[in-house]
């Protein structure tokens, strides 16, 4: 039988030699991972069935990201959970605050997630390891508690539907504007319980950062998991990092699809997520000079390395405008530690922004950036939801790291050509 | 079962039925004192203990957050019956035991307030205020499993002493 990427990871990690769509398997667990919110719930579980060791504890991954450093008291008490936690259990990978980053950032950084690795995670967001090639997926708590006693997962193999961007993609367009594009396509179900395979020479040419941004919101068209084939910039990029073995699937020539969709990327101008859910996508000419409040550049899908560059080469020499709030959260101590060395910190805070430890902060309303009743930021984060970022009455508009930095040097929606000459 | 029922439209998300501003506690008591928030901020008060939620497509999508399906039982809340789920919050509910149906027919027709009754061993939803009974697909076999044996903690027990 041909199967797709997905298939054939499934398959290997539940002792298959092929598994159909539809069909029910337990498999194996390579990587599963918690965090501050998800992980306390998680942790009651599993002591709840009195099981005395976890079934591996180099393959947990713990990771306060969301309300740290804490924020409160209640915070700090769920904080002190994963810490105890991994100190009783001997966790390997437990990402104490000053060692740590936002999870999805941080594992492929850390070498932790390999190209065909089976990967669960109590967050949505675990969909973003597709990047590198691996089968990954949000779960909830009580699937990461039955993950830390048994090391296995139930799951229903998914349908795939393959997305080809054909072409080259336009300045100024990112992996950002191609997944939002998608979303507004096929809406905030149109992927519900399916794989999304991305491929196409756009996406041939696309760097790890903007592949990750891609993956990372599959979620947001209802996506089990989001896929890329692992080709030569996967390999230069896990290169140092990952250390153990790893399998490079490709989908078979033939293999079936419920659906494909053809995009080409040359055509396909920045975008804006609208409120109040992602798959209002506009280009960002159409909805240019909407005033805006706050600007935040960061989270899992934003806050990396070349995110950061990009926003830096827009603001360079430049202020914020005076009416905006302009907050930039390095994903990762890493990724912080290197845009000081780039010397992009320094433009940042010339340009009158704030610059935060790693931290979820903002992108959930957690902290860091609260909107007030009736008050519109532009994120370069993945959910716009009603209420996401504080007050029900306030408003986001998702986009890119270059839309986010061209729009607070304006204090509205701006393409990046009117502020920058590329 | 049997309830009154409470009306949302398509796409609720997580972050209407538990707002992250609350997610810095995991006791029940607490999620439920929320539960739907920032969809209508006075559910918890209209809903009594077995009442129902009826909702559109997509219904839980969002974060992976199991405080949700927690919020929503912890409230009393006796089933949610959508014409669809989102993925993760389908697995939470199977996991933690809140009984969700996914029914497009009887998400359209039925109304809020409509009395409803739900009989399990027949898959049928019933509509004592219109009169009109509605069909549900039964779980597939490995889920009943799950659910049969209180959720999915118990079932991995089982399995692991098996
Ligand atoms: S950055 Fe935002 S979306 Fe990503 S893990 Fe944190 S809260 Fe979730």
């Amino acid at each position: 039988m041909r199967m797709t990427i997905t298939e054939k990871i499934i398959a290997a990690h539940s002792g298959l030699k092929e598994v159909h769509p539809g069909q029910f398997v337990y498999a194996d667990v390579d990587i599963c991972l918690g965090n501050d919110i998800t992980a306390p719930i998680a942790i009651e579980e599993f002591e709840k069935t009195g099981i005395k060791k976890v079934f591996d504890p180099e393959k947990i991954v713990l990771v306060p990201d969301h309300f740290t450093p804490n924020k409160d008291i209640k915070s700090a008490q769920q904080s002190k959970s994963l810490r105890t936690f991994s100190e009783k259990h001997h966790l390997r990978h437990y990402f104490e605050i000053g060692r740590m980053g936002i999870e999805h950032a941080l594992l492929p950084e850390k070498g932790i997630v390999a190209p065909g690795d089976l990967v669960i995670g109590a967050d949505s967001h675990t969909c973003t390891y597709g990047a590198l090639g691996a089968f990954s997926t949000g779960v909830g708590s009580t699937d990461l508690a039955a993950c830390f006693a048994a090391g296995k997962v139930w799951l229903k193999v998914p349908e795939s539907i393959r997305f080809i961007f054909h072409g080259k993609v336009k300045n100024w367009t990112s992996g950002k504007d191609l997944i939002l594009y998608t979303i507004g396509k096929i809406g905030v179900d149109g992927a519900l319980y399916k794989a999304m395979e991305f491929s196409g020479s756009a996406i041939s040419d696309l760097p790890m950062d903007d592949r990750f941004a891609m993956c990372n919101m599959a979620i947001e068209a209802g996506a089990k998991s989001g896929i890329i084939s692992p080709d030569k910039n996967t390999e230069d990029y896990i290169k140092g990092r990952v250390t153990k073995k790893c399998v490079m699937y490709q989908s078979d020539p033939g293999c079936n699809y419920t659906k494909t969709y053809e995009f080409n990327a040359g055509e396909i101008s920045p975008q804006i997520a609208l409120p109040s859910l992602p798959e209002n996508t506009k280009p960002v000419e159409e909805v240019s000079g909407i005033k805006i409040d706050q600007v935040v550049i960061g989270s899992c899908t934003n806050g990396r390395i070349s995110d950061l560059r990009i926003a830096a080469k827009i603001l360079a020499g430049k202020k914020a405008h005076p009416s905006i709030r302009l907050i930039i959260i390095p994903a990762t101590q890493e990724i912080y530690k290197q845009a000081l060395q780039e010397g992009l910190i320094e433009i940042f805070i010339d340009a009158e922004a704030v610059v935060s430890t790693p931290t979820c902060g903002p992108c959930l309303g957690g902290h860091m950036g609260i909107l007030a009743e009736g008050e519109r930021a532009l994120s370069t984060t993945n959910r716009n939801f009603v209420g996401r970022m504080g007050h029900p009455k306030s408003e986001i508009y998702l986009c890119s790291p270059a839309v986010a930095a061209a729009s607070a040097i304006t204090g509205k929606i701006t393409p990046p050509d009117e502020v920058v000459k590329s | 079962m049997k309830g009154k029922c409470w009306k949302f439209g398509n796409n609720i998300n997580t972050d209407e039925i538990i707002p992250a501003r609350y997610l810095n506690t995991t006791d029940v008591r607490e999620l439920a004192a929320h539960c739907m928030e920032d969809a209508d901020p006075d559910f918890v008060k209209k809903a009594k203990p077995g009442d129902a939620i009826i909702a559109g497509d997509n219904f839980g999508c969002g974060s992976s957050r199991e405080h949700a399906p927690i919020a929503i039982k912890a409230a009393g809340i006796s089933c949610v019956i959508a014409k669809s789920f989102a993925r993760i919050f389908f697995r939470n509910a199977i996991n933690i035991g809140l009984p969700i149906f996914e029914c497009p027919e009887a998400a359209d027709q039925i109304r809020e307030g409509d009395e409803i009754e739900i009989n399990l061993s027949a898959g049928e939803i019933v509509d004592h205020t219109s009169k009109k009974r509605f069909k549900f697909e039964p779980f597939p076999q490995e889920m009943q499993e799950i659910i049969q044996a209180g959720g999915l903690m118990n079932f991995v027990k089982k399995k692991m002493s098996a």
